[in-house]
């Protein structure tokens, strides 16, 4: 508890660390995963391919992915690019089936009126489609954001700073306070993020409550 | 480029396989651990996954259970047991089977409840026990999704096993962390290119075999 007392400022300093690392991985899945999935959901040999290669990429090795992609990127092995890219094609393997289920299960009958009012092909996917995926999507996202927050602790071994550091650091100089620091703050940090996603998704689909209530 | 054919020379040199830090042995061990991992889970989650989806108790705790665990990092807490039950092999497996245990329960558990109120009912009708309607109505059932929770729970903890070498126990973490620490980037890379063809492999055997263990002329759940 000592430890944990007197070290207050580096435990703010690698929390925000590592929201630096898995914000811009979390938001990137979800961006990236709307036109990827609107693509495998309007054409069927796109979506063999994409749910195939993203179902792939989920099972590459988080560890390995962060040495080998630095050499694809041309980024070093210490590069926080090379961490937030590796996160952000974790989140879009879970992300782009989400996006592309999600379009596929808004009732044919509303895209078919809403065809009827006038509506064009951009309009309707932005008006009607996409605003109707928002549950089924920030399922998904909720999912991606607690598992990049627990993924980016792996970079720890390579150096790279963020709570994961804290294990290494722990590890190494044998204070499990700092370790246990770590683990809190990661799930807290992950509970939060989760919260928020749960919370603006809610924000986004006002109509929801009100069929409710 | 001449990283990956560094890295293609350092896999296919014999003596990389054969040497005294031989490769073959860090592969081997890579999928015992693996293996045990598995198995030492599956006889904890299986059961109890079944149990839940037969009986419906304790259904939410499922839920939330396979919900929080994905939060929990591996790294702190492999360093944390490592500190406390010392170097090597326990504290790793410990962080493994906690990590396989909830995709494993979620599978188990989730193939019984999709097994539709009426095939059960109908089994009851005919007179089965209810341990004959979870062996020999449910189980054969189930099995499709269960093997999509090894699937998920395998392709973790093949992928976390690198990080038992971190607390000096084997596997192919060991030349990844090695190269690591002299800089020998073609050995990092060679260990990280085979532990990704070895997670596609195993990707690909599982989804074959999920394929495979649903019963004839029964559909998908």
């Amino acid at each position: 508890m000592t430890w944990i007392l007197n070290n207050l400022p580096l435990l703010w300093q690698r929390l925000l660390e590592h929201l630096t690392l898995a914000a811009p991985a979390i938001v990137l899945s979800l961006l990236l995963a709307i036109p990827l999935g609107w693509i495998a959901y309007r054409y069927r040999l796109s979506r063999w391919l994409l749910v195939t290669l993203t179902g792939l990429l989920y099972a590459i090795p988080s560890l390995p992915l962060f040495v080998v992609l630095p050499l694809i990127l041309g980024t070093g092995i210490r590069d926080s690019i090379n961490v937030v890219a590796a996160l952000t094609l974790y989140g879009l393997a879970l992300m782009v089936r989400s996006v592309s289920d999600a379009l596929a299960a808004v009732p044919a009958v509303v895209v078919d009126a809403a065809q009827a009012q006038g509506f064009g092909a951009w309009r309707r996917f932005w008006q009607v489609e996409l605003p109707l995926a928002i549950p089924a999507l920030t399922a998904g996202l909720r999912v991606v954001t607690v598992s990049t927050v627990s993924l980016v602790t792996v970079s720890g071994v390579l150096g790279l700073p963020s709570l994961g550091l804290l294990f290494t650091d722990g590890f190494q100089r044998g204070i499990p306070e700092e370790i246990l620091a770590g683990m809190v703050l990661t799930v807290v940090l992950a509970l939060v993020l989760d919260a928020l996603v749960a919370l603006l998704g809610r924000a986004l689909t006002p109509w929801r409550r009100a069929v409710k209530a | 480029m001449n990283y990956f054919s560094e890295a293609w020379t350092w896999l296919t040199d014999p003596l990389t396989w054969t040497g005294a830090d031989a490769l073959a042995a860090r592969l081997t061990e890579h999928l015992l651990y693996t293996l045990l991992v598995i198995v030492v889970s599956a006889l904890i989650a299986i059961p109890l996954g079944w149990w839940v989806g037969h009986t419906g108790r304790g259904r939410n705790a499922v839920v939330v259970l396979s919900g929080a665990a994905r939060a929990i990092p591996s790294l702190g807490l492999v360093t944390l047991l490592a500190l406390w039950m010392g170097l090597g092999l326990p504290a790793p497996i410990i962080t493994l089977v906690v990590l396989a245990i909830p995709p494993l329960l979620a599978g188990a558990y989730s193939g019984i409840d999709a097994v539709p109120r009426e095939v059960t009912d109908a089994a009851r009708a005919q007179g089965m026990s209810e341990w004959q309607i979870l062996m020999k109505v449910e189980v054969p059932l189930s099995l499709g999704l269960l093997m999509g929770g090894v699937r998920s729970a395998a392709l973790q903890v093949v992928s976390t096993v690198m990080l038992a070498a971190y607390v000096g126990a084997g596997g192919l973490g060991r030349p990844l962390f090695l190269g690591l620490k002299t800089q020998d980037y073609a050995m990092m890379l060679g260990a990280s290119i085979l532990t990704v063809g070895l997670a596609l492999v195993l990707d690909v055997v599982l989804s074959g075999i999920q394929r495979i263990v649903r019963p004839r002329g029964t559909a998908a759940l």
